[in-house]
């Protein structure tokens, strides 16, 4: 399935719990102010890294730019689209946005 | 009436404004919403301080480019402000370790203080109007 998150990791707990319970070879996408979640050198950084072990990993391209984040994406997380990102709802039977 | 209040030469009394900002841009109203307070602030000759603490470090954030999302960025007008005399922008320190920034992300020059010091500012002023 594909999990879908929009909140900030630092201003929200969205992100642990979708992690807490995404299951091998799920996906996760990062849009909106959820994308300060794929950027290197934070609090974040690790926890992401370690997820993508397991998980496949997500970030909407627009969303990176508004926020000046582009040049601080980490390794690891692929940007889409908004076209990739409706491939990504296509692809994966089931969706969920942890609001 | 507070001792801290200044007189200006021939004004009413001129207050000390504080902003405070903990969220990101974008994702949410708020940022926009201060900053467009601010300015309002501005006409009336007040003294004014911002300050960034948490995800509000983000709205500072250099190399903004919206017109993917269809928003307009809004960040080059706090490199404005210091027309409208308001030069006081300050940043919480963990803030920025905790995201990995330093004051060379950011778009306008500011003072970065610690937590005592963030604190302190506070305790000062006479309004706070928080975002």
């Amino acid at each position: 399935m594909l999990h879908i998150i929009n909140k900030s990791p630092f201003a929200s707990n969205a992100l642990d719990t979708c992690l807490r319970m995404a299951q091998a070879g799920h996906a996760v996408l990062l849009i909106e102010d959820a994308v300060y979640a794929a950027t290197q050198g934070n609090a974040t950084t690790e926890r992401m890294r370690q997820a993508g072990t397991k998980l496949s990993l997500f970030v909407l391209q627009p969303d990176l730019d508004a926020r000046g984040m582009t040049a601080k994406l980490q390794d690891g997380i692929t940007p889409v689209d908004y076209a990739g990102f409706v491939d990504l709802v296509e692809k994966y039977p089931t969706s969920q946005s942890w609001l | 009436m507070s001792e801290q209040q200044t007189t200006a030469p021939s004004g009413p009394k001129v207050k000390k404004f504080m902003f405070v900002n903990r969220k990101a841009p974008y994702g949410t109203i708020y940022a926009l919403e201060s900053l467009e307070v601010v300015l309002i602030t501005a006409t009336f000759d007040q003294d004014v301080s911002l300050v960034f603490i948490d995800d509000g470090v983000y709205e500072l954030a250099k190399g903004q480019q919206t017109k993917g999302i269809g928003i307009k960025n809004f960040s080059p007008s706090y490199r404005a402000l210091e027309g409208y005399d308001i030069e006081k922008l300050y940043v919480d320190q963990a803030s920025l370790d905790q995201r990995g920034l330093t004051e060379a992300d950011l778009l306008v020059p500011v003072e970065v203080l610690n937590d005592q010091q963030m604190g302190e500012l506070m305790a000062q002023q006479d309004v706070i109007l928080s975002f």
